[in-house]
């Protein structure tokens, strides 16, 4: 299989500004985006810089971008990435972000180990120092962290994660996927002060934009975001989260449901911004000057909110604050 | 062709000329309607951080609507299409899941059965009617450079959208570019059309938010876009209700119209501005 290859180069000691180099290559059918790096670099150009280690999608190293989509190189199969994308297939690192490029393909991580380092990304337990027994947990039990417990911290998705891109402090969807491991694990005894921490505004669960990226280029199947949506409900389900904006927002979608069955969009706000609603009246008065708001008294209500109540009223699995 | 139309909340409050300009283009395909007039709100993708399963009952309910008629459920926001999909995905694939909200549903004599697709107006349309019928209704070609916006809730995550969103490559989309070429107008091509807008963490991160929505005109006005067109309504609210927040955030100026995407078609139909609703707009569209 003939496959073009625009491969981003760039070594800050020497290189104005990166640029792509091309590389027409032959490459079997069964051969995988690593098999055709390491052609590129045994056979034309010894000077491509790239990470690999383990060559069974387990050690995360090796992870880059492909066609706008982060990738484990080793996993990759060309034929799937030609299908996907065509005959050219454009190699980046995971970001081109020039601060953190070390070489070629190669960025310095340390970003996202820090993140990684701030969750505690161990299990926190008095245990024995010399046990007579392992300590079991029943499969059921085993499942709730399994899919978690899978992330290799290849970075596929903290570097495609959107709230990453506008928001530095972000923790990012692979250090809260592993706060969700711990406290999802009876062992730990940490669940408390992890579910504190990811709780904040700014750097925690709140601050997800809800983008899916992480679901989509997980190559683990660790599936961040879902496991983020756990965090938020056990945040509810131990007291922990704080009465802010996002709670409140959260919330409230109960009690605009409950009121109307659809949303009040207006009150809302109100009832998730309390005072400060106030900053919103600018665009607040220039909808209401387009037909875009609806009064109390011209709120529609469901027709069926009857039923949508009782609903409410027999599925819901934990109290409102107010 | 009928299909139940489930409006989600906004195209009832902030978005009215979704629903206006979704119903005149129906009518020139000949799409017959039944609005869902009875269904409950999605949750947009925060009600299930409060409570999943309330999500899921309250979502499983809302597709029996559709059930019970037979018809196929058709969405108009991406957000409502990924939270509808998502619990159809989750009680067709967890048969205990599934018993449990079959049991609160009961209650107000419903059970769901997992009969109906779900489907954004986008996808229906493409599917059921094609881009040759739809080309034949074209009156006033577009002759005008359009961004695509995608909006993330529908093409991410790909194994939720199961073939609905016609197995869309989320990396490289091409729905939105392959109508616009039928309607005669020339699709943009630029980075950000298949980035996330930032709506969802408007109220607790706006300086996020509007950073997002910001990134997404810059590219789009940047890449000779006279108009950006999205199939989501909240998406809409972000880049044309708050266009003007994001350009002083971004330290720019823009003056990008953001249209629907039935309200792009209905244009091209020859369908009256007034009917599509364009006036609702803050950031004035002139066609
Ligand atoms: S869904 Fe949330 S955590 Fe995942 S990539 Fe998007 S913003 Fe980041
Ligand atoms: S969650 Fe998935 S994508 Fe993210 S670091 Fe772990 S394995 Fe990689
Ligand atoms: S080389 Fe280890 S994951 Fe690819």
């Amino acid at each position: 299989m003939k496959v073009t290859f625009k491969v981003y180069r760039y070594n800050p000691e020497t290189d104005d500004k990166p640029h792509y180099e091309k590389y027409e290559l032959e490459l079997k059918d069964d051969g995988v985006l690593l098999d055709a790096l390491n052609q590129i670099k045994w056979e034309i150009d010894g000077s491509l810089s790239y990470r690999r280690s383990c060559r069974h999608g387990i050690c995360g190293s090796c992870a880059v971008k492909l066609n706008g989509k982060n990738v484990l190189a080793c996993k990759t199969s060309i034929k799937e990435a030609v299908e996907m994308f065509g005959s050219t297939l454009i190699v980046e690192p995971l970001t081109k972000n020039k601060e953190k490029v070390i070489k070629d393909l190669v960025i310095d991580k340390k970003d996202f180990w820090d993140k990684n380092a701030k969750v505690k990304p161990y299990l926190i337990a008095e245990i024995d120092e010399h046990p007579e027994s392992e300590n079991l947990i029943k499969p059921a039990l085993l499942e709730l962290i399994e899919e978690a417990d899978y992330c290799i911290a290849c970075g596929c998705c903290y570097y495609t994660c959107e709230s990453i891109r506008a928001n530095k402090d972000f923790l990012g969807p692979q250090a809260l996927a592993k706060t969700y491991r711990f406290t999802a694990d009876v062992r730990d005894q940490a669940k408390k002060e992890r579910l504190e921490l990811v709780d904040k505004l700014g750097i925690g669960i709140w601050d997800c934009v809800k983008c899916q990226g992480c679901i989509e280029v997980c190559p683990k199947g660790v599936d961040p975001f879902t496991k983020i949506t756990h965090l938020h409900n056990q945040v509810f389900e131990e007291g922990v989260a704080k009465r802010n904006v996002a709670t409140k927002h959260a919330e409230g979608f109960v009690h605009s449901i409950k009121k109307h069955g659809i949303l009040d969009e207006g009150m809302l706000v109100l009832y998730s911004e309390g005072a400060n609603v106030v900053r919103h009246m600018p665009e607040a008065i220039s909808m209401f000057m387009k037909g875009k708001i609806k009064l109390p008294w011209q709120m529609p209500k469901s027709e069926g909110l009857d039923e949508i109540q009782k609903l409410i009223e027999i599925s819901q699995t934990h109290e409102l604050k107010d | 062709m009928k299909y139940a139309l489930y409006t989600g909340c906004t195209a009832k409050e902030s978005t009215p000329e979704l629903l206006k300009s979704t119903l005149a283009v129906a009518k020139v395909l000949g799409i017959e309607i039944e609005i869902l007039n009875e269904a409950s709100c999605c949750g947009a993708s925060h009600l299930q951080d409060f409570d999943e399963f309330l999500s899921l009952v309250l979502n499983a309910r809302n597709i029996c609507l559709a059930e019970k008629r037979g018809l196929k459920l058709v969405t108009l926001c991406n957000t409502c299409q990924l939270m509808l999909e998502n619990t159809k995905q989750k009680l067709d694939s967890d048969e205990e899941v599934k018993a449990k909200v079959n049991e609160k549903l009961a209650e107000v004599g419903y059970k769901y059965t997992g009969e109906s697709k779900i489907q954004h107006f986008l996808y229906a349309i493409l599917e059921d009617v094609g881009l040759e019928e739809i080309s034949k209704h074209v009156k006033k070609p577009l002759n005008l450079k359009v961004a695509p916006f995608y909006g993330c809730h529908i093409i991410r995550p790909s194994k939720t959208h199961d073939g609905a969103n016609l197995n869309e490559n989320p990396f490289k989309p091409n729905a939105i570019e392959s109508l616009i070429k039928v309607l005669l107008g020339e699709p943009v091509d630029y980075a950000m059309k298949t980035k996330c807008c930032g709506f969802h963490v408007d109220l607790q991160n706006t300086p996020v938010s509007e950073k997002l929505t910001a990134s997404a005109l810059i590219d789009a006005s940047e890449s000779g876009a006279e108009m950006m067109v999205t199939p989501c309504p909240l998406c809409h609210l972000n880049l044309d209700v708050k266009q003007k927040a994001a350009a002083k955030e971004a330290n720019k100026e823009f003056n990008m119209p953001v249209l629907h995407l039935p309200q792009l078609i209905g244009l091209a139909f020859g369908i009256e501005p007034k009917e599509l609703g364009l006036h609702h707009h803050v950031t004035p569209v002139e066609v």
